[in-house]
């Protein structure tokens, strides 16, 4: 008797929980469901709040969607023009990374972007992100450290490197971000490093792709679809199969406009790795 | 006077350096000694009177029910797949010691239908490791019945034949309670054979249980060398029941749980930490309806689990598990109807299967993920079919028509395993679905003393698992990484079949052939562009439609009973498998023959055989075979029947091999060697 009433008990309430909950649900939607607040900084009484799917900035390309907080009003405020500037103060020098410009998105109150990060922070060497906002014609400036660390996994996610052609080139994947025993759509982006503070974007390179498992034998997969330019999105699309899980070394080599070999090599049995190349362990 | 003479020249022959001797001689050893009866092989007429025999049907006869039969038996408690090398259509292939893959006409598993008392059940093993007949043992079993060609479509289908293994069952006879005990041993793997069985059956109800035990060691090969890895340990346990509702109708049960541990494949990379079966149905028999009559429905489910793993594997590239899961849902219903010139049978069947199969490799480093993938992606096999025949007779002839039509679906049902096969076919669908069909004709005409029968035939068989939605399975014999395609065409085969017998009652010739022409052949081939998987694999198979195969089978066979005592028999085979390109079939026999005297009075019996093959001049590179050379070896059996009381023991000791020849056959997965000398004992007490 004594459950029965306790089942009871539980369905008759939780019915009233879910048709309350559901009553909520229409009136707040909030847009950064399923992303990690990464960090949050108070600065001319706003709370400036940074999301990304990660836990944290890894160095490679990071996602951000950024929100301001009204502290007095608890109200995010509608954005009109932000920009970012990342900066790594490292002992001898100083140097930005790659990213985007911030877009506002269709939830006014959310801007996004991504800073691909070369190097992570330690203890003598940090990054910083300076934010400039806009609020009803109001110009505010903050910066904040910010931890940038290397990927949980230790994976290889991006490469520094000086091509043949004597440019220096960043080389990030963006994607698969959740990699399955399948052909993955696989992206990344290649920047140009101008100076220690301008990258630009390279166009119409080529990536080829040759994915391989070390710890069996260095096999291969088939249907592999090289990386090339989109200019829509300005990233390298192509395929990457997977047949099975473990950890993939992609080995990699970038080819110029005039198929030039800037950086890369051919994986034979000699040679059981290229020197550009992404890693991936699921 | 003709014996004396075979007798010495036998035995000049045996004293004679045997690897020396040239092969000639022992053919005319066979032409001209009376030899082997092969007791174990009879073309059974199961038919009323009216009807002439048509079945060209082998029946190997296991269960000892009678003492005859006992005494017929070279080698009562040896394994199933030791009986089912006896038939002259047979063969098995060995990865070891245990779990042999019958062929029939030179085919295998995928082409086969084999079932257990109709019962269709898939192994679970991709590498091929757990043929259906390794989950019931002799102890389970009356008689297997092979049928060659589209003669075996009555059972689901094949191309190459069926091979249906009948339960042992007390069948509402007469008998009362009855028990016996069965022990065996064997010197070669030091083979111990313990079996137990009760019966209790009266004309209403009927209870029967057995159980037996098996456990070898590594055996050893004829020059002394010790086949690591070739050990086993298996028990099977059964139960049958019936029960008379009435008169007309009775209800029928069984349950079969076999297992078998720590077996060991000597030619394999992998050993089997667990092959586990259950097996169950329960069917109704009424024994006529209006007009119709013998109608039976069996509703069925069996369960194989197959555990595959190198843990005992002292040095690997790298470590690896390998288990499968097949289970298999299924019934039928079929029902005679009998007139004075016509016997017409209809059926209705259909299965589900699930096959699902996984690798994990663990990498030296173990800071590393285990490398997982599916090998079979669960992939749900949904097949129905409606088959009829009518056997017609005419004055001293008959005809039999048969036709199946089945319907099949093959549906990839985890989406893991979908993407990975569409690593492959990017366009692939989850599900497919073929229609099969087949139909034979089958005509035999009586001029004593001979008989003619001829037949042809057509059927279809849809790719298995591993050939439609194997990823990346590891074929030891040819060291390549196949990879199946869910896209093949259906194979098909045209099939003539004749044969001629002279039957007298002393003497019975009979020579016979069948050939099979195979549009769209399975079979797996070379793809240079991918990488292979496995670490020291030479490359990637994927299995492909040829044009066409073909392929020969002809034997001869004799039996002449000199005294109603002493009878011989001998046969002698040829078979050919060539592609569309001219180029050999794997696994095609060599000539084969073999022969041999048995005796029998009373209580005694005993038997000399030989059997042998010529070099295997027709190998396939491609496949892994290389020439395997003629062999010839030698056994014999005594046997002897003592009375207790009313208790009977029956007593059977031999020897196999007897001068240990070191010999392997086509069969033997990378010419793994056969077992050298041994010598056997077996009793069977029978209480009454």
């Amino acid at each position: 008797m004594k459950t029965i009433k306790l089942i009871f008990t539980v369905i008759i309430l939780s019915t009233i929980f879910v048709s309350c909950s559901s009553d909520d649900d229409e009136m707040i939607v909030n847009p950064m469901e399923g992303f990690n607040l990464v960090t949050s900084f108070d600065a001319n009484n706003h709370s400036i709040e940074l999301y990304s799917k990660k836990n944290d900035f890894s160095i490679g390309y990071n996602e951000v969607y950024i929100r301001i907080k009204d502290i007095a009003t608890k109200n995010y405020v509608s954005q009109s023009e932000i920009s970012w500037m990342p900066m790594m103060h490292m002992t001898q020098m100083e140097h930005s990374c790659p990213k985007s410009t911030l877009t506002v998105t269709d939830d006014k109150t959310v801007s996004k972007g991504f800073l691909v990060f070369q190097m992570p922070g330690n203890t003598d060497e940090y990054w910083d992100l300076t934010i400039t906002y806009k609020i009803s014609g109001e110009e505010f400036t903050t910066k904040k450290t910010i931890d940038v660390i290397s990927p949980v996994d230790g994976k290889q996610k991006v490469n520094t490197f000086m091509g043949s052609d004597g440019t220096r080139y960043i080389l990030t994947m963006t994607g698969p971000v959740d990699p399955k025993v399948a052909v993955n759509d696989f992206s990344a982006m290649l920047f140009k490093m101008e100076n220690m503070m301008t990258f630009s974007v390279v166009e119409n390179y080529k990536i080829t792709v040759d994915p391989r498992m070390p710890s069996m034998g260095n096999h291969s997969s088939p249907n592999n679809e090289d990386l090339s330019y989109d200019g829509t999105s300005k990233m390298y699309n192509g395929k990457l199969s997977l047949t099975m899980t473990g950890y993939w070394k992609i080995n990699l080599k970038l080819l110029n406009e005039s198929q030039e070999v800037l950086k890369g090599e051919d994986v034979t049995t000699d040679n059981l790795e290229s020197s550009l190349f992404f890693e991936i362990e699921f | 006077m003709k014996t004396s003479i075979g007798v010495t020249s036998l035995y000049r022959v045996l004293r004679a350096p045997f690897k020396r001797v040239n092969m000639l001689w022992y053919i005319l050893l066979f032409l001209i000694t009376p030899c082997w009866v092969n007791a174990q092989e009879e073309i059974l007429n199961k038919e009323p009177d009216t009807i002439m025999p048509i079945n060209l049907e082998e029946v190997i006869l296991i269960s000892a029910r009678k003492e005859l039969d006992y005494q017929k038996q070279p080698k009562p408690l040896s394994s199933l797949d030791e009986y089912l090398e006896l038939s002259q259509k047979v063969g098995m292939i060995k990865r070891g010691a245990y779990a042999w893959e019958p062929a029939l006409n030179n085919m295998t598993s995928e082409r086969l239908s084999v079932t257990i008392d109709g019962m269709r059940i898939f192994g679970a093993c991709t590498d091929k490791m757990d043929p259906i007949t390794s989950y019931v043992d002799v102890s389970n079993l009356a008689k297997a019945h092979v049928a060659s060609g589209q003669q075996g479509s009555e059972y689901g289908n094949c191309i190459g034949g069926a091979i249906d293994l009948e339960l042992d069952k007390s069948n509402f006879r007469e008998t009362g309670f009855k028990a016996s005990l069965e022990d065996g041993f064997e010197t070669n793997n030091q083979l111990v054979v313990l079996g137990a069985e009760a019966n209790y059956s009266n004309s209403d109800f009927y209870v029967d249980g057995d159980i037996i035990y098996r456990k070898a060691e590594n055996y050893t090969a004829g020059n002394g060398e010790e086949i690591n890895f070739s050990q086993y340990t298996k028990y099977n346990v059964s139960v049958n029941g019936g029960y008379k509702i009435d008169k007309n109708k009775a209800l029928t049960a069984t349950a079969i749980y076999d297992e078998a541990r720590d077996v060991g494949y000597p030619a394999l990379p992998m050993d089997v930490s667990l092959a586990r079966a259950i097996i169950t149905s329960i069917s109704f028999e009424q024994n006529t309806i209006g007009v119709f009559s013998d109608w039976k429905s069996k509703v069925y489910f069996n369960k194989v689990t197959h555990v595959m793993d190198d843990s005992q594997r002292p040095d690997v590239p790298i470590r690896m598990d390998m288990p499968g899961w097949s289970d298999t849902y299924g019934f039928f219903s079929e029902v005679n109807l009998k007139t004075k010139k016509q016997h017409f049978l209809m059926k209705w069947d259909g299965f589900y299967n699930t096959s699902l199969a996984e690798m994990t490799m663990y990498p030296n480093n173990p800071n590393e993920n285990p490398m997982f993938m599916l090998t079979w992606p669960d992939v749900r096999t949904w097949n129905t079919g409606l088959y009829a025949e009518d056997k017609i007779s005419f004055k001293k002839s008959s005809l039999k028509l048969s036709a199946r039509l089945a319907v099949q679906n093959n549906n990839v049902a985890d989406d893991f395993g979908l993407n990975s096969l569409r690593i492959f076919y990017p366009d692939m669908e989850e599900s497919k679905t073929r229609f099969l069909k087949s139909a034979s004709l089958q005509y035999h005409k009586h001029l004593e003393p001979i008989h003619i029968n001829a037949g042809l035939s057509y059927g279809e068989r849809a790719p298995s698992v591993s050939e439609g939605y194997g990823f990346y399975l590891f074929n030891s014999f040819d060291n390549h990484d196949y990879i199946g395609d869910p896209n093949l065409k259906n194979e098909q085969s045209i099939e003539a079949n004749a044969k001629i017998s002279l039957e007298k009652s002393k003497l019975k010739i009979a020579l016979e052939g069948n050939i099979f022409r195979m549009p769209n052949y399975i079979i797996g081939e070379v793809n240079e562009s991918l990488s292979t998987m496995t670490i020291g694999a030479d490359g990637v198979k994927i299995y492909e439609n040829l044009e066409y195969a073909d392929l020969i089978n002809v034997s001869l066979s004799t039996e002449y009973k000199i005294i109603p005592e002493l009878g011989w028999s001998a046969s002698v085979s040829y078979h050919q498998g060539k592609d569309d390109t001219n180029r050999n079939l794997p696994f095609i026999s060599p000539v084969s023959y073999r022969s041999g005297i048995q005796y029998n009075k009373n209580s005694f019996s005993g038997s000399i055989t030989m059997k042998g093959a010529g070099d295997q001049t027709n190998f396939n590179p491609e496949f892994g075979e290389d020439k395997t050379l003629a062999y010839i070896i030698f056994s014999l059996t005594l046997g002897k029947t003592f009375y207790l009381n009313n208790d009977v023991v029956y007593a059977k000791a031999g020897v196999e091999n007897i001068f240990d020849e070191y010999y392997s056959t086509y069969t033997d997965w990378k010419n793994v060697p056969r077992m050298g000398r041994n010598f056997f004992i077996t009793f069977s007490y029978k209480i009454n």
